[in-house]
């Protein structure tokens, strides 16, 4: 279905306010509550277990430092290749996210293994570029190898109102994922919900991204003060399932920044499972965008398996 | 796939093998016994002493004396020396009294963790406050307490009520002479040793357990000044006539039927957690429960498939467990009473559906569900079922909405969903309910009355009001 059916007319800033503002609200005090209530779940032996393994098979491993380096990439390559060399049955993170420069580096090191490579594209964080240089910045990691791309927003525009322009990149850089031999790059749009601040806004950005195309919405850079919440994971786990009853598409969500520790990553499993439901809890549909997440949670797979608690010295720093 | 392995609490809390009455400080002989279970396994966990009316005149008596002779000497900063120490001792022991309540209740250990427990202690530590400042309650200098008060609370939150009940009386003056309901006394006997504890003068709080004979002795007893009374629209019709033409006070807060309005211009993920939390916490045994849903007809097919989507998650069981949401239903005569009515409302055209749920074996249980299709002069639109049973009516305007929802003999509580505010304030003006929630449902705090209209009875609890209740001049 296209974006002008879903919205019932031309599409115009006019057009898109009116079908975005006909969104049900998002009432603040509720949703924080809900999320609080499915954080207190308590998951324990065989089914923290399976959550572990699965937490570390959603994970979008991750390195954005201004000091990143061909070695830091392969390093962190190596990780997600062998997270525990302790435990060889310990699952693959599902990629490793890296600056579009660094593709080429991420690519040779993993080579055919079942890992991808995703890599931030559109002027990351700020987005403040203009489209030309967004367009060939993601071209460029798509020709090195990139299979997904993390675009982000440019929240300028949707706070001005300008919906459409906001819609327009995202169309446009969906198209730039595409590739000669068919295999187009997997897009992920970055709302950087720190930015958009309410959860109205967010509610709104979410479908926005919807309806221009988007894989996976995701919420964060993880450059700015407030990254992945659970109510903001709840609240765009309830878009993607609305989305998905109401068209028949199932797009994913990647919560990033933010979440450090196994505790938390499975309160977000909780929030999955009990919000978009068992369809989500996929990799191809549900992302973790960490760094430090991966190490925490394969102590807390040691503890479950050895009843003892090691400590950080006994996992390898990627 | 995701499925929870169990995560039960520990069996933190112990009883003794039987218990006597708690009177004048002491526990009695345990006289005339009758099991107390667990409804969720009907397990026996104790065995508890059925009061006489002479149980009921050595309380009095001794809630007499104590009030003669020690409780009305006292400065207010005294008694609420007193209350924040109890409140202090129920925090220490919020596991024990949790699992407890749990054991003896049936609902999950979730919700006496999170909600009954604190909330009793918060009830507490409020009226702790109160105390010393009775001067300034709007009542004149140095309000005077009636004395001996007579409590009568009901199973479906037996601590929280205790505290709702004692916490007042005590921080106004009065002594207290308390009948727990006969299927729940299990923490108002972990009370008494709280009280103990706490080295609480004797007789300022006594406890007689039994059943509706007790409950009327206490009530009728000639030297009990004033009647608190939570529990059925029924027996608050007794205690009032029983009580009319006395010198005695009275609140009674009794059933309810309250209507859960949502419009289409809701926040309907909000409102949907808000209908589910409004009926289906603490397995609809709550005199408050938003058990008539009015949904807005044009989203009427939206809302209830998203309502079943979210009921469908509700996790049934064993209430210790720390992940179950809907625990046993307190009893096998209540269980009896809902099915009663569920399949009065099926036989006069309801649509009933209730999620898959895997029943235990042991205890009383009943599936969350809702019966769509009911017309205002339904019996499930009418009769509080006091169950997890939801009535789905619609509506098309907002002055049928208030028509229905006041169209109840109950006024106890409502609510309003909507983003717009002035709607809200307009409809919140003209429900005919004691409380009203907007765009939320079933919080509680104590500075906030609470209490209903019509037949869900007068008099207020909670906040300068239910201290109010407690004094002279005050209700």
């Amino acid at each position: 279905m296209d974006a002008e059916t879903i919205v019932g007319s031309r599409l115009t800033n006019q057009s898109l306010r009116r079908w975005l503002h006909s969104l049900p609200g998002v009432d603040k005090v509720g949703l924080e509550q809900r999320a609080a209530s499915l954080a207190t779940r308590s998951i324990k032996t065989d089914s923290k277990a399976w959550a572990l393994d699965l937490i570390i098979s959603m994970m979008d491993l991750t390195t954005l430092e201004g000091a990143d380096t061909p070695a830091r990439v392969r390093s962190l390559c190596n990780k997600a290749i062998t997270p525990d060399e302790d435990d060889l049955d310990t699952p693959s993170p599902a990629a490793v996210c890296v600056y579009g420069d660094m593709v080429q580096h991420a690519k040779a090191a993993i080579g055919k293994r079942k890992i991808y490579v995703a890599a931030v594209a559109t002027a990351f964080p700020s987005g403040r570029a203009s489209l030309r240089v967004k367009l060939q910045d993601t071209k460029d990691a798509v020709a090195a190898g990139a299979n997904e791309i993390d675009m982000v927003i440019d929240r300028g525009a949707f706070l001005s109102g300008n919906y459409l322009e906001v819609f327009k990149q995202i169309q446009a850089i969906k198209q730039a994922c595409q590739r000669p031999s068919g295999k187009a790059a997997h897009l992920k749009v970055i709302l950087e919900t720190g930015e958009l601040q309410t959860y109205d806004n967010i509610r709104r950005a979410s479908y926005l991204a919807m309806l221009a195309g988007a894989d996976f919405i995701k919420t964060s850079t993880g450059k700015v003060g407030v990254n992945a919440t659970l109510p903001i994971t709840l609240l765009m786990l309830q878009a993607v399932r609305d989305w998905y009853d109401e068209y028949g598409i199932q797009i994913g969500v990647k919560p990033a920044g933010g979440i450090r520790t196994s505790k938390d990553a499975i309160r977000y499993l909780v929030t999955v499972k009990e919000t978009a439901g068992d369809l989500w809890l996929d990799p191809d549909y549900f992302r973790f965008g960490a760094s430090s997440l991966l190490n925490d949670v394969l102590m807390q797979r040691k503890k479950l398996k050895t009843k003892t608690y090691l400590g950080s010295d006994y996992v390898s720093v990627d | 796939m995701f499925d929870y392995s169990p995560a039960p609490e520990a069996k933190l809390a112990s009883f003794a093998s039987s218990y006597g009455h708690f009177i004048g400080g002491k526990f009695t002989k345990p006289q005339k016994t009758f099991e107390t279970i667990n409804p969720a396994t009907e397990e026996v966990l104790s065995q508890i002493s059925h009061g006489s009316a002479k149980d009921v005149d050595l309380a009095v008596k001794a809630a007499r004396n104590a009030y003669e002779k020690t409780w009305s000497k006292l400065s207010g900063a005294q008694r609420g020396k007193y209350l924040f120490r109890i409140a202090r001792i129920m925090q220490e022991r919020a596991r024990e009294l949790a699992v407890a309540e749990t054991l003896n209740n049936g609902k999950p250990i979730k919700e006496t963790r999170d909600f009954d427990v604190p909330t009793s202690v918060a009830w507490f530590f409020y009226y702790a406050g109160w105390a010393d400042k009775l001067d300034y309650a709007g009542m004149g200098a140095s309000p005077k307490a009636h004395g001996v008060a007579g409590q009568v609370i009901p199973w479906n939150f037996p601590l929280m009520m205790l505290a709702w009940k004692v916490a007042p009386a005590l921080a106004a003056g009065n002594t207290v002479v308390l009948k727990p309901a006969e299927t729940t006394p299990l923490t108002a006997l972990l009370f008494a040793e709280i009280c103990q504890q706490a080295e609480l003068p004797d007789g300022v709080v006594n406890i007689v357990t039994g059943f509706g004979d007790t409950g009327a002795a206490v009530v009728g007893h000639k030297d009990v000044n004033k009647v608190a009374f939570t529990g059925s629209t029924e027996v608050g019709k007794i205690i009032a006539r029983q009580v009319a033409g006395t010198n005695k006070k009275v609140t009674l807060e009794l059933g309810g039927k309250a209507a859960n309005i949502v419009f289409d211009d809701a926040p309907i993920d909000q409102a949907i957690e808000g209908v589910v939390n409004g009926i289906f916490f603490n397995q609809g045994h709550v005199c408050c429960a938003g058990s008539r849903l009015l949904v807005q007809e044009s989203i009427h097919d939206e809302f209830i498939k998203k309502l079943k989507r979210r009921m469908e998650t509700l996790r049934l069981g064993d209430p210790m467990d720390k992940n179950t949401d809907v625990g046993a239903i307190n009893s096998k005569a209540q269980l009896q009473k809902i099915k009663g009515l569920v399949a009065k409302g099926v036989k006069e055209g309801g649509d009933l559906w209730q999620p898959a749920c895997k029943i235990p074996r042991n205890g009383f249980w009943y599936a969350p569900a809702i019966i769509d299709g009911v017309s205002p002069a339904n019996t499930v639109a009418r009769e509080e079922i006091f169950g997890p049973v939801l009535s789905v009516i619609t509506f098309r305007t907002p002055t049928e909405a208030i028509t229905k929802a006041n169209n109840t003999e109950y006024g106890l509580s409502a609510g309003i969903w909507t983003e717009k505010g002035s709607k809200m304030l307009k409809l919140a003006d003209q429900l005919n309910a004691g409380v009203i929630w907007s765009n939320t449902f079933n919080q509680f705090d104590p500075t906030s009355p609470f209490g209903g209209f019509k037949e869900s009875g007068y008099g207020r609890e909670g906040g300068r009001a239910g201290l109010a209740a407690y004094l002279k001049g005050g209700n």
